[in-house]
């Protein structure tokens, strides 16, 4: 289980990073974020985002139409 | 050897020169040119890249408190329409007629509704709050005889020197 989860289900870039940002502020170092989302660019927006802030990927998969993802705060 | 200390400023030191800065300059404020450059500004302030944004010529009106962004319908010939159930594309001399630009607005801002895209405001409040750097262009604040008390809290005003010496040492720079 995920420390705690973001619903950016129908929202279009950038909202689902923006909001996954604010939200993994909220987390202290080491925690988890899932990620719910319908945006099928997120999927490599994540990627990219995860590579670029040093944040941790653990999960990307797909469930029915909606994407999941999990990443781990790093510093 | 004090081994532990020199790896915390050599730690301290390379994440101080990780640290990218991206200049964006908006130079247009049409409801479809307004969008990139704050797109692009708030996802890279959430990439935890510092940002500038120079706001100039009639990509200045974009700090007013107020709002009230038109969709450009004139001279774009890549502009389609959705009609009849199908996206049409609608020739640039109907633009002139009125009442058409505001509707293809509504129809544009309607449509950003239902896919979930956020709105400029919104756009703007999330640079804001993500401590993007915001200069407002003095020169042109000058020319359209616009009033600072009309625009957003936390900008300021610079010109062109203000925004180089920010840009020269930037890693990206761009203009839209």
């Amino acid at each position: 289980m995920a420390d705690a989860t973001l619903d950016a289900k129908g929202l279009n870039c950038p909202l689902p990073i923006l909001k996954a940002k604010k939200a993994l502020k909220d987390l202290k170092v080491g925690e988890t974020l899932e990620i719910l989302a319908t945006d099928p660019g997120a999927i490599k927006d994540f990627e990219a985002f995860c590579r670029t802030t040093g944040n941790e990927l653990v999960e990307s998969g797909e469930e029915g139409e909606v994407y999941r993802f999990v990443i781990k705060r790093a510093a | 050897m004090g081994d532990g200390n020199q790896m915390t400023e050599e730690a301290v030191e390379q994440t101080i020169g990780n640290a990218k800065s991206m200049t964006i300059i908006a130079t247009k404020g049409t409801l479809d040119w307004a969008y990139p450059p704050f797109i692009l500004a708030t996802t890279a302030a959430a990439m935890d890249i510092d940002v500038t944004m120079f706001f100039t010529f009639y990509g200045l009106p974009l700090l007013n408190k107020k709002l009230d962004l038109q969709l450009g319908t004139l001279g774009n010939p890549a502009m389609k329409m959705p009609m009849m159930g199908m996206h049409m594309g609608m020739p640039s001399i109907v633009g002139v007629i009125p009442g058409v630009t505001s509707g293809a607005t509504a129809m544009m801002k309607n449509m950003m509704k239902k896919k979930g895209v956020a709105s400029i405001e919104e756009l703007r409040e999330a640079a804001v709050l993500s401590d993007v750097r915001i200069i407002a262009c003095q020169m042109t604040l000058d020319l359209f005889e616009m009033d600072p008390d009309d625009m957003i809290e936390g900008i300021e005003l610079g010109g062109a020197a203000t925004y180089i010496e920010s840009a020269v040492k930037s890693d990206i720079n761009l203009y839209i």
